[in-house]
């Protein structure tokens, strides 16, 4: 497969660096690692969700870290993306519940609808469809996550206006 | 109805805020607890009969004994919320709806532990349950339940809520403290447990949700009124998950000891099957555990009713049984294909495994692989074998129970639906169609490989 090198404009901006700074302090001075994973969600949420080898590089340089620290953390957990992704992620969980509610069809509609395969994002970068693993919401499925809120109880319906309201820009994804 | 411990409050206008909370009575378990010794409290959780939540079931009063108070060094309290076993999602709804008894039982159970600094750990797709706890632990600190000299009495907690980032292994109590540490979620070697060295090599004691949403109970009342609810060791009353093919999904609480037919069925709990459709199988307690076919779930194979407690589900081992576990309790009807089904739950623990132990890391991948080719109409005679073996190898041999817990639905699937695997094997026309039981059930198709398994 070819290998892409995706560049990414890195700012960290004093609300951020604010906001890094709490989140440092939650744990024993010299326990600075510690605050990896929450800093990592901060930092990704403010650079259209990807972590760039360079802006991975940045985070271990403010939590003086060896960028290998980081690098091992980022490829271990899924919700990091190492790539550009869509600006709506649609994350279908796929896991036995889901399915036992049709979770399968959904995503086939959805994959149909935007006319793209699962985790290739569309032409305009607008939107990325995936499946994800258990998501914890069994009893409202089939379900999706998009940012950090979960769409429950789908139908084929509710997808369409879920598309159109992002497409309209009329959606909060973030709770900050 | 059944009686409700932790999801009294619930249905209460506005609990989610800490004034309705502390009006409906919230807090006094701390209150209470900064009056008695450390020795006592445990002493009440122990007499409690309380067993962790999570899914393992280990008594909660005996884990928190084990805490080494001796060597003096800082004693934390991490509480598990990285919720992640499929079928299960009871924690979030506490963490969601009444966070601030989650909060409260931090508290309490931290002034039992004498720890300082507690942790709780939640999966990072719960972002915004994260900010909930975020906000709510900042109404507790303003109302002077957490930080220094708590209420006066001279006992200082910092409570902060630590988010993962998409991992299943992290929800095994080493990986989580790795996690929590800023590394990869690698479970440790065991002993040192972490009781001994935990987070950052401090003794550290690792909670479940629900079991440390029921302290506040247990700790205003007493360990001996806990212990009156529910059936011999399976005491108080328990989260229950409820999916699948049914009427009413969702989080109910019931009291240790119901039958399996009453949850089912009683419009109290699932309200019955989805459809008129039969019920097929059932998984009680997320899918780690054994899956059970329709003749062993309302019955064990002694015949005896079967009980919502730790023994009754478990009653017959492996062979005819099953576990409580984590309480998720997914149901299926005949619609359901197991193979599928097991293949999704076998690309699941591969997904999941970290990749540290050898004969899970390749195994998961193994049997996710020759389950596909099962239900893909392209796997051959020996893959029943080939699959029983690889899953005996994994079980058993591995640093954390992932590698159990991937093995076991295999085994069960095959023990108790052999047939169906056959009939993916010899009739691979019949099932090219991913729902291919909806149309003609697995019953109605059943003579098919009955001749030539007799």
């Amino acid at each position: 497969m070819e290998k892409h090198h995706y560049t990414q404009e890195i700012n960290i901006t004093d609300a951020l660096m604010a906001r890094i700074n709490e989140l440092v302090s939650h744990y024993p001075a010299d326990k600075k690692k510690s605050a990896l994973l929450p800093v990592l969600h901060e930092v990704q949420d403010a650079h259209d969700n990807w972590l760039s080898i360079e802006l991975q590089n940045k985070v271990a340089e403010i939590l003086e870290l060896k960028p290998i620290e980081v690098y091992e953390v980022v490829t271990f957990y899924t919700m990091f993306n190492q790539r550009p992704v869509g600006k709506y992620m649609l994350e279908f969980c796929q896991t036995s519940p889901c399915c036992q509610r049709g979770v399968e069809d959904l995503m086939d509609y959805t994959c149909q609808k935007l006319n793209v395969g699962i985790a290739q994002p569309t032409t305009d970068g607008l939107f990325e469809v995936r499946g994800v693993e258990c998501l914890g919401a069994c009893g409202y499925a089939p379900m999706l996550q998009l940012g950090d809120y979960y769409h429950e109880h789908l139908t084929k319906e509710k997808i369409d206006q879920l598309i159109d309201d992002c497409k309209a820009g009329n959606i909060t994804f973030y709770d900050k | 109805m059944g009686r409700k411990i932790l999801l009294d409050k619930i249905n209460v206008p506005g609990i989610k805020s800490y004034e309705v909370y502390r009006r409906e009575g919230g807090y006094a378990s701390v209150e209470k607890a900064l009056k008695m010794t450390p020795e006592d409290i445990i002493e009440e959780v122990k007499a409690s009969g309380l067993r962790g939540r999570g899914g393992a079931g280990f008594p909660m009063g005996m884990k928190w004994s084990f805490i080494d108070k001796k060597s003096g060094k800082p004693r934390h309290l991490v509480c598990n919320a990285d919720e992640s076993e499929p079928g299960t999602f009871k924690d979030r709804y506490l963490m969601e709806y009444i966070p601030h008894l989650l909060i409260e039982g931090m508290i309490t159970s931290s002034i039992a532990l004498e720890a300082n600094l507690s942790y709780i750990y939640i999966r990072g797709e719960y972002m915004w349950v994260y900010k909930i706890l975020e906000r709510a632990i900042q109404e507790a600190y303003a109302a002077g339940w957490l930080g220094k000299n708590i209420q006066g009495s001279g006992f200082d907690l910092d409570l902060y809520v630590h988010c993962g980032a998409g991992a299943y292994i992290c929800g095994e109590e080493t990986a989580l403290i790795e996690s929590l540490e800023g590394k990869r979620g690698n479970p440790r070697l065991k002993p040192p447990f972490p009781a001994i060295s935990g987070l950052w090599a401090n003794p550290t004691v690792v909670n479940n949700v629900e079991s440390i949403a029921a302290v506040p109970w247990i700790i205003n009342n007493s360990g001996a009124d806990y212990a009156a609810i529910g059936i011999g060791r399976s005491t108080g009353t328990k989260l229950i998950s409820a999916s699948g093919n049914i009427k009413k999904p969702g989080v109910y609480e019931i009291e240790l000891g119901i039958s399996v037919e009453e949850f089912i069925n009683s419009d109290e709990y699932c309200g019955g099957m989805e459809t008129d459709r039969p019920l097929k199988a059932l998984v009680p307690g997320g899918s780690s555990v054994p899956i059970l076919p329709a003749h062993l779930i309302y019955k064990t194979a002694n015949g005896d009713d079967r009980l919502m407690t730790y023994e009754s589900l478990s009653d017959g081992g492996f062979a005819t049984g099953s576990m409580l576990g984590s309480g998720g309790f997914i149901v299926y009807d005949d619609r359901a294909c197991i193979v599928r089904n097991t293949w999704n739950f076998a690309r699941f623990y591969h997904h999941e495994s970290c990749g540290q132990c050898t004969p899970c890391r390749e195994g998961t991948g193994w049997l996710e692989k020759v389950l596909w080719r099962i239900e893909n109409g392209e796997g051959r005679e020996e893959d029943i074998e080939l699959l029983w073996s690889i899953q005996s190898k994994i079980e058993g041999n591995t640093i954390c129970p992932l590698g159990d817990a991937a093995s076991w639905p295999v085994a069960a699937a095959i023990r108790h639906f052999r047939e169906e695997f056959e009939f993916h094997v010899r009739f691979p026309e019949k099932i090219k169609n991913r729902d291919h039981f909806t149309h003609e059930p697995f019953e109605k198709v059943r003579h098919l490989v009955a001749p030539q398994t007799v």
